[in-house]
């Protein structure tokens, strides 16, 4: 008895010290709106600029970036780099074997990152690369340790470093951007890969209040048709 | 026009007699108890399900591709460019959970008030033959959108019978039809899906309804209704299933679909349980993810799975138990000695082990989502095997859901029961 208080004493102690060991970099909530267009056109623009050249959306039209309130002749001149059509789909040029040698390993496509990785997860990733020498590629991520992909966006966020003791990033030199300007950058960023991730996900949410209306206005006669029938059960 | 219509209904029924014959057996003259409750919902809700399912399924297979190449290629096209196909796919994976969500609370209202005690065993062994052909359903389907929960749930649970002693290993090529899951494997998970199983589930599901219409709905007090029937014939205690219950349940059905609407429109991820997040990954055969965790509804199972430890280095015992696990229900019918049907006037014991068995069977599909981590380690003591926390909560878990099977002879007839009233009480 006194061991099985013991055992019990010692799983409740033991719970948070394993949670706290297990501590990964601590994800940021982010702080996307898939109703913004704005950021989701300079999600698409930073996408397209930055992202597309290694990673495809190959599951996304160009068409589909109408979405965000422009022109099909404003996606043609700003966005279509690596399609002739807006109806093609959003496929990568570059050849996956070639990217596999050069990399390690074939930049994944993203149409659906952030519904397997999360919202949270891609905005602290991408605010979270640093100088690392002992890499291949010069760059580490604090959320994904020996990543493959080395900062794509450094230019504008600069560069950071990794204090290992305080468990956090250091600055070590400026980007193009502010970090509150870098920040928004990666905001829309996630907001478009979001977006990509389920265009259906804005609709869907209008259409479900319709039919919850609708059933829920079926249910009442439903219900009051019971009542009317189950008033001789006795 | 009503007379054209009773004349052309006149013409039809003297050609085909047996319609009408059929709809008065199973509707208007089935008699059921007055007193069935909101656990009764499910039966019809379970019949509703396995209807959206086939129909909805029946519109992903215009689109979706059986083809390791473009199968995940296929789902995400259905997503975006077919016309409402989004729809259509949260609707069946949405189906799917709640399959197994009214199934088991059908199940517990056929424990609760004991329904598969005679002269009901037959419904009973249905039953859980649709509940076993369901499990094999929901795996074949799991395989189709190709992510790589998708794969690597299929590999383990292939592989599970690859333990199997002298013959596993060929067992689970047979089943593969190849060294890996793989393109072979889809194929004809996808034939399996589509046409194999639907089908049988269908002849169950027809032979289940058939079994109850003859001997009878049970209900909340375990009265056997046609012991007292009225001068005409007709069970005092009954209503004729059309109309009443078909109006009950269609109320039932609207909040069913209500409840359905919000988490298809809503969150159709269900927070990762639903919709994996790991699925959303293109199936890899070369990368093994770091946690491979079946879908909600098998995981109080694969708990068990990993609470056996091996033996002589092989994982058969526990896949045993896994096995065993879900064929015991079959043999619930004689497990259980009590001279009552319902918990209304059973005892004590039996209120308490079931009380437990809920628990233990929600615990292990908690611990089954979770790696054996989830609840920290023990110190290194030398006479654990393992000391994941979580697994030895499963090994008491699962010793209870056995328990609650093997000792049920005894505590049932042991258990001091209430006096069962003549008639039905409402």
């Amino acid at each position: 008895m006194k061991g099985l208080i013991k055992n019990l004493a010692m799983l409740v102690l033991l719970v948070p010290c394993t949670v706290l060991a297990a501590t990964a970099y601590r994800l940021d909530s982010s702080p996307h709106d898939v109703r913004d267009l704005v950021s989701l056109q300079a999600g698409a623009r930073t996408y397209v600029n930055y992202c597309l050249g290694c990673h495809g959306v190959q599951f996304m039209r160009y068409k589909g970036l109408g979405e965000f309130g422009l022109t099909e002749a404003q996606i043609k001149e700003n966005l279509l780099f690596g399609a002739e059509k807006v109806g093609e789909p959003m496929k990568v040029a570059l050849d996956p074997k070639e990217a596999k040698a050069w990399f390690g390993v074939a930049p994944p496509d993203l149409s659906v990152v952030a519904r397997s990785r999360g919202a949270d997860w891609l905005y602290t990733y991408l605010r979270a690369f640093y100088r690392d020498p002992k890499t291949v590629t010069g760059w580490n991520n604090a959320v994904y340790a020996n990543v493959a992909m080395p900062h794509a966006l450094w230019t504008l966020q600069g560069e950071q470093g990794w204090d290992p003791k305080e468990h956090r990033l250091t600055v070590i030199s400026k980007g193009s951007m502010s970090p509150t300007e870098y920040d928004a950058t990666a905001r829309d960023l996630v907001n478009f890969l979001v977006y990509v991730g389920e265009p259906a996900a804005a609709n869907r949410k209008t259409i479900g209040i319709v039919v919850l209306f609708v059933l829920g206005v079926v249910f009442i006669f439903a219900y009051l048709l019971k009542k009317e029938y189950w008033k001789d059960v006795k | 026009m009503a007379s054209r219509l009773q004349a052309l209904w006149g013409w039809f029924d003297a050609r085909m007699p047996s319609v009408a014959e059929q709809w008065k057996i199973h509707a208007s003259e089935y008699y059921a108890p007055k007193n069935f409750n909101f656990w009764y919902f499910f039966g019809s809700l379970a019949l509703l399900v396995l209807v959206i399912q086939i129909v909805s399924g029946i519109f992903l297979t215009m689109n979706y591709k059986p083809d390791a190449a473009l199968a995940f290629g296929s789902v995400e096209y259905i997503m975006r460019d077919v016309p409402g196909g989004w729809i259509i796919r949260y609707i069946h994976s949405t189906g799917a959970s709640a399959f197994f969500i009214v199934v088991y609370l059908h199940m517990f209202r056929a424990m609760l008030y004991g329904s598969y005690k005679e002269p009901r065993e037959l419904i009973w062994i249905f039953g859980v033959l649709i509940y076993l052909t369901l499990m094999g359903e929901a795996f074949f389907g799991y395989l189709l959108p190709w992510g790589q929960m998708s794969y690597w749930g299929a590999q383990v649970i292939v592989n599970l019978f690859g333990t199997v002693p002298f013959i596993g290993p060929d067992l689970a090529l047979w089943i593969r039809g190849d060294y890996v899951v793989s393109d072979a494997t889809l194929n004809r998970f996808f034939a399996l899906h589509v046409i194999a199983l639907p089908l049988v589930l269908l002849g169950l599901v027809v032979a289940h309804i058939l079994a109850l219409h003859d001997v009878g709905s049970n209900n909340p007090d375990g009265v056997e209704i046609k012991k007292l029937k009225g001068p005409d014939g007709k069970p005092l205690d009954g209503i004729p299933f059309h109309p009443y219950y078909t109006v009950k349940d269609l109320a039932g059905a609207v909040v069913f679909l209500i409840i359905f609407c919000i988490v298809m429109f809503f969150v159709p991820e269900m927070g990762g349980y639903f919709l994996e997040h790991n699925n959303f990954i293109p199936a890899d055969p070369l990368k093994t993810p770091e946690h491979i965790a079946p879908v909600w509804y098998f995981t109080p199972y694969y708990s068990v799975l990993r609470a056996v430890p091996p033996l002589f280095n092989s994982q058969f015992p526990g896949v045993l138990a896994m096995g065993v696990a879900v064929m015991i229900l079959f043999f619930l019918p004689w497990l259980d000695r009590s001279p009552v049907k319902s918990i209304r006037y059973r005892g004590a014991r039996y209120k308490s082990w079931l009380a437990a068995f809920v628990v233990v069977f929600v615990l292990l599909g908690y611990l089954g989502v979770k790696p054996t981590t989830v609840w920290g380690q023990f110190p290194d003591w030398p006479f654990l095997d393992t000391r994941d926390v979580a697994t030895w909560v499963a090994r008491i878990c699962t010793i209870v859901y056995f328990l609650f099977f093997i000792l049920m002879p005894w505590y049932t007839a042991r258990d001091k029961v209430l006096p069962v009233p003549e008639r039905v009480t409402v």
